[in-house]
């Protein structure tokens, strides 16, 4: 053995040294789990409540082992019973179990008797990975740069083609120039333009030809006129800033929540109402930052993070200890939607009765970055709709009697809410 | 030189014009008031309202029309409580699976998934994670309800998105989700 020793270098020895002790650390919190099957486990029944670096419900998880038996002296048995049944372990009485149940204001963690000792190995073998170093940074400047190379690219062949337009036009002047020095060089006369009658002059002095234009001018103005007057009080496309960057595409498109899931009041009322903000806290609460994949070329992840912020401010949410302060902003936003006083739009009439998707009116809202009105909402607009919808006759017994005397009335078998008396000046005017 | 001077009046006329064209703010109507509501309307901001906001909560101590005294507190007691003893009010006869799916789908599916075994969209897409499966849990109709209405850990409260009656329809389908899982 001594023999064996002289061949390792000093730092040799040391590193040797180092992993084995590694290795006995690893195994002796480990217990060699494995972390791949532990991240699983963890996702489906510790994600909700827990992260590894952050404090959610519950406590950041990251080397929870390690923390405990070196803060606490804790063991893997105490760990195991907690994790099987913690609220038994808080009516006995346990010291610590009593401690970190007063520190999250009471709330039980959910028992999980189902895990075996290997599962509950392979969690804590994941929450023992060390955290992988943000790769943010260099995708981030790669990104910057292919962006910024293609920006140059295309501003250098815009000025190449300036300065060759540039050129040809010079040219063009110097051949024009040369050619005349040659013909006055030459005796060359060039002839002159003959004087006529000016075609404009012509124009003036024919009166049917000033006629017919004037009573085109005439109508074309009052083309013009007619499309002026009829977008007065229109808001296509109005398209306002509101103080929150809200995506109606991340939200809607991309993760597919439904309208109703936050206009839930368009269901039962006449407003399609504006969420209150708890109903952003339903998914924020454990949404604090968006991913890498959801920033884009327009706006970055840093961007739809400052405005989840924003969010937490208003709402009056203390991300880093996960309370509510109290202290709530609320929120001004702009809306576009809106019909002149005079006229009676009822949300849930067309959203439940009629059972009318919301895109048919509000457009592709799912591809909206920025929300905007669609459609016109003039009354030509909702009058077209009613004359060209069918109403949905079928198992509705409340109005069989009525649904058959209209049909024999006007002999179609399909009616349409015109016929149902949508155009009647006092459904909507009153 | 004059018709330099018309040109340059037509196109100084011809940008102010189409740069007025701003979708940031709304278009000017014709007799505004006619327009404009006199009376309060929802979300407005009128002066007589504390921060000069229409949307109120109901005064305390006052139940809404359509609404009911919900008597188990939001503790771990309280959900105790509710777990064990808490039933029904909807008859079989008033219950609806077919809403029930549809409201469903809508508030709870998009986490809880439509088949009840946390696999929703946005856990799917990692959004949102440790949605477990109902069949994993021991709740009961009134615990079920008692989550809708209170919300549990990192889910919120549903009570201001689905009616009592909804609530019931909702938990009434829940359950029959959890049935299907657990077979």
């Amino acid at each position: 053995m001594k023999q064996g020793f002289k061949f390792y270098a000093p730092s040799k020895l040391l590193s040797t040294g180092l992993f084995f002790l590694t290795i006995i650390f690893t195994s002796l919190f480990a217990q060699d789990g494995d972390p791949v099957k532990g991240k699983s486990l963890f996702n489906a029944n510790c994600a909700a409540c827990h992260q590894l670096d952050k404090k959610m419900t519950g406590p950041a998880l990251r080397n929870v082992e390690a923390r405990l038996s070196e803060t606490e002296g804790l063991d893997r048995a105490w760990l195991n019973s907690w994790i099987r049944n913690s609220s038994a372990m808080i009516k006995s009485g346990d010291a610590y179990a009593n401690k970190i149940y007063a520190e999250y204001n009471g709330s039980a963690m959910t028992a999980f008797p189902q895990f075996s000792d290997e599962d509950i190995n392979n969690i804590l073998a994941y929450t023992a990975k060390e955290k992988a170093a943000p790769a943010v940074a260099v995708v981030g400047t790669s990104q910057a740069t292919v962006e910024s190379s293609s920006g140059v690219s295309q501003e250098i062949v815009l000025g190449a083609l300036a300065i060759l337009f540039g050129l040809l036009a010079l040219g063009l002047f110097l051949v024009n120039k040369t050619l005349r020095r040659f013909a006055s060089a030459n005796n060359v006369e060039i002839a002159e333009a003959i004087k006529r009658k000016s075609l404009w002059k012509a124009f003036v002095q024919n009166q049917f030809l000033m006629l017919v234009a004037a009573i085109f001018f005439l109508l074309s103005s009052a083309y013009f006129v007619y499309g002026y007057l009829s977008q007065v009080g229109v808001d296509q496309g109005y398209q306002p800033i509101q103080p929150i960057h809200y995506s109606h595409k991340i939200h809607a498109g991309d993760n597919g929540i439904d309208c109703k899931y936050c206009h839930s009041s368009a269901r039962v009322s006449k407003h399609s109402g504006i969420p209150a903000l708890n109903v952003c806290m339903n998914c924020h609460k454990s949404i604090y930052e968006v991913s890498e994949s959801t920033g884009n070329d327009e706006y970055s992840k840093e961007f739809y993070d400052g405005e989840i912020k924003k969010l937490y401010d208003a709402v009056g949410w203390d991300d880093a200890n996960q309370k509510y302060t109290g202290k709530t902003k609320p929120v001004k936003w702009v809306r576009i939607h809106n019909l002149p006083d005079f006229a009676y739009f009822n949300h849930s009439q067309h959203v439940t009765v009629a059972g009318l998707e919301c895109q048919t009116c509000h457009g592709p809202v799912e591809e909206m970055e920025v929300m905007y009105q669609f459609s016109p909402l003039t009354m030509g607009w909702c009058i077209n709709c009613h004359r060209e919808t069918n109403v949905k006759v079928q198992d509705n017994g409340y109005y069989e009697k009525i649904h058959k005397a209209l049909s024999k009335k006007y002999g179609v078998e399909q009616l349409t809410a015109a016929q149902m008396g949508g155009l009647e000046c006092g459904k909507c005017h009153y | 030189m004059k018709s330099v001077s018309k040109i340059i009046v037509l196109v100084v006329v011809l940008v102010t014009t189409f740069s007025c064209q701003n979708d940031n703010s709304p278009n000017y109507q014709y007799f505004p008031n006619m327009y404009k509501p006199i009376g309060y309307e929802a979300y407005g901001e009128y002066d007589v309202f504390p921060n000069s906001q229409e949307a109120l909560l109901p005064v305390k101590g006052t139940i809404s029309r359509g609404h009911s005294l919900y008597e188990y507190e939001n503790t771990n007691e309280g959900y105790a409580a509710a777990l064990s003893e808490l039933k029904s009010p909807l008859g079989v006869s008033q219950l609806n699976a077919k809403r029930g799916k549809e409201l469903y789908d809508i508030y709870c599916g998009i986490c809880h998934g439509t088949k009840g075994a946390g696999q929703g969209k946005l856990v799917k897409r990692e959004k949102i994670l440790g949605v477990p499966s109902y069949a994993d849990r021991d709740i009961t109709t009134g615990s079920i309800y008692h989550v809708i209405y209170f919300g549990k850990n990192s889910m919120g409260s549903y009570a201001n998105l689905l009616n009592e009656e909804e609530r019931w329809q909702v938990t009434a389908y829940v359950e029959t989700l959890r049935r299907e899982l657990k077979k």
